[in-house]
């Protein structure tokens, strides 16, 4: 196998596993704290790249501003659904909070269809992100490498919040005892709704890069990476965030290289990660990084 | 400063407290006595906001806190330590200790009380960055002690603070409660060592079966004699 090929594989399965890992983010932290698979999840993402879309290709804004926006008002989309659909039910047992996460990702996907109609859009790639560079025989695309730095700023600032403020504290302590949390006279409410935010607004970063690389979207766009991302989720340990990192690393470097040396193979790709959540569900049910909170 | 009115609660139909009532006066330890499922944990969970009353008034300072959500309860200057003393396993001391002043803006006071408790519990000083789940279980209590005052609460209510520790540590933590009193803290505590309890107490109520059955100052329940057979282990002869 040639290295030089290998590497640039590499460096897209790091790109794809980044995304992965931001989206897989979401996941794990609502399910950290609330226990409950928010399977709305991958459709909030492509909420938010018609958000971005409607700010550079039908207000001609420019497209830092409408991808900010997008990422703000995807945090307030995460914050309304969970005001809306999941606290009314969150002491009913956890079957109805599920079932309702299902409802909500079936509603946006079919409001998409209405609201945004079924034909795919072309989505903007700023021209710093359409460019191949040429590295020691190593091809390069600059999306490729953009992605996985982006993605690490994001992570860094995740993990700022959780470990070094106070509010991140204190969501790391509802994970663990939410009704502790409220005897110390602390909102748990207002702690789901930030995390609801966050998850939300990582999402949406994922989403809006993800469009940028295929680059069109469509209102069934965010079933395949919120599915991948569950299972980047469940690979690493749900609730674990570490582990939601690790898992989508992992699943989008291998999935890239299953793809890249085993072309014969390349139709089954979704079917692989799919093989790979019924392993580790089978054999590490708790995943590779087990403990089950966003501690 | 806390008057219960006549509360109900019940679960799943079985009544758990019927009709209880009583007061706790500014500057005063009161404790609950009785037997295990005799309701004194449902007491404090009901005053916190945990378990809604069916009936009955909770007022405190003269305001009615019955509805209130638990973290508005905690707000109004009643902090609920909760039996097990439940700290936050995967948090470090400081994090458990800063999340206990979470709703607080003077800074001044967050510092003083922080300093407070390092002076009274000065293994937790030492181990300010470590997991509070690598605390041994006595450490544990304090931190659960310390978490509950850094809230600054003028009442504070104690469920079981002393369960499952050494006598050692068991009168350690009597010693720290009598601490936290002197220092102007008003106390509601719930005690298994029914003994130890009447003897700080100023006030003590007795319960049965989701009813207050006696009431009287410390010295007089550990005088009298149901109640000494019942909770103090002595054998009255005929």
């Amino acid at each position: 196998m040639d290295l030089s090929l290998f590497l640039q594989q590499l460096l897209n399965g790091i790109s794809l596993g980044s995304l992965y890992a931001l989206i897989a983010i979401g996941y794990t932290m609502v399910y950290g704290i609330i226990r409950l698979i928010n399977f709305a999840h991958g459709d909030i993402l492509m909420v938010s790249t018609y958000f971005a879309y409607f700010g550079i290709s039908v207000y001609a804004l420019p497209w830092w501003l409408s991808v900010v926006m997008a990422i703000l008002l995807t945090a307030l989309l995460g914050i309304l659904i969970d005001l809306g659909a999941y606290r009314p039910v969150r002491h009913a047992p956890r079957i109805s909070a599920l079932i309702t996460a299902i409802g909500v990702s079936f509603l946006l996907e079919n409001l998409g269809l209405v609201v945004f109609g079924g034909r795919p859009k072309a989505f903007y790639r700023p021209d710093f992100l359409d460019k191949t560079y040429e590295l020691g025989g190593v091809r390069v695309f600059s999306l490729s490498i953009w992605v996985p730095l982006v993605t690490a700023l994001l992570l860094a600032l995740v993990f700022l919040l959780l470990y070094r403020t106070r509010v991140g504290a204190a969501m790391r302590a509802v994970a663990k005892d939410m009704e502790m949390v409220q005897l110390m006279g602390i909102d748990v409410n207002r702690v789901i709704s930030l995390t609801f935010a966050v998850g939300s607004a990582l999402a949406a970063a994922g989403g809006i890069m993800w469009a940028m690389k295929y680059p069109q979207i469509n209102p069934l766009m965010g079933i395949i990476p919120g599915l991948k991302a569950f299972v980047a989720a469940v690979i690493g340990g749900i609730g674990n965030i570490h582990g939601a990192v690790l898992g989508g690393l992992l699943l989008g470097i291998t999935e890239i290289l299953l793809v890249a040396f085993l072309p014969s193979l390349a139709g089954y790709r979704d079917a692989f990660a799919f093989i790979l959540l019924i392993l580790i569900l089978l054999f590490r049910p708790t995943g590779l990084a087990g403990k089950d909170t966003i501690g | 400063m806390l008057e219960v009115g006549d509360i109900h609660i019940s679960y799943g139909g079985i009544q758990a407290l019927k009709g209880i009532s009583f007061r706790v006066k500014a500057g005063q330890i009161v404790t609950l006595i009785g037997a295990n499922g005799a309701g004194k944990s449902s007491i404090l969970k009901t005053i916190c906001g945990l378990v809604k009353a069916q009936k009955g008034s909770i007022r405190f300072e003269g305001r009615e806190i019955k509805g209130l959500a638990p973290h508005w309860v905690t707000r109004c200057g009643i902090t609920l330590a909760p039996e097990g003393r439940r700290v936050f396993a995967n948090l470090s001391i400081s994090e458990n200790l800063t999340l206990g002043a979470y709703f607080r803006r003077d800074r001044e006071g967050i510092e003083e009380d922080m300093e407070w408790i390092f002076f009274t519990f000065p293994r937790l000083k030492e181990r300010l960055y470590q997991q509070a789940g690598t605390l041994s279980g006595g450490e544990q209590q304090m931190l659960a002690l310390g978490r509950a005052l850094m809230g600054r609460p003028r009442l504070l209510m104690l469920d079981e603070p002393s369960l499952g520790l050494s006598p050692r540590l068991v009168s350690e933590v009597f010693a720290v409660m009598r601490q936290i009193h002197e220092r102007g803290t008003t106390i509601l505590l719930v005690e298994q060592n029914a003994n130890a309890a009447l003897r700080l107490a100023h006030h003590a109520y007795v319960l049965e079966t989701g009813r207050i059955v006696l009431e009287g100052s410390g010295e007089e329940l550990l005088a009298d004699p149901g109640v000494q057979e019942a909770y103090l282990g002595k054998i009255t002869l005929m």
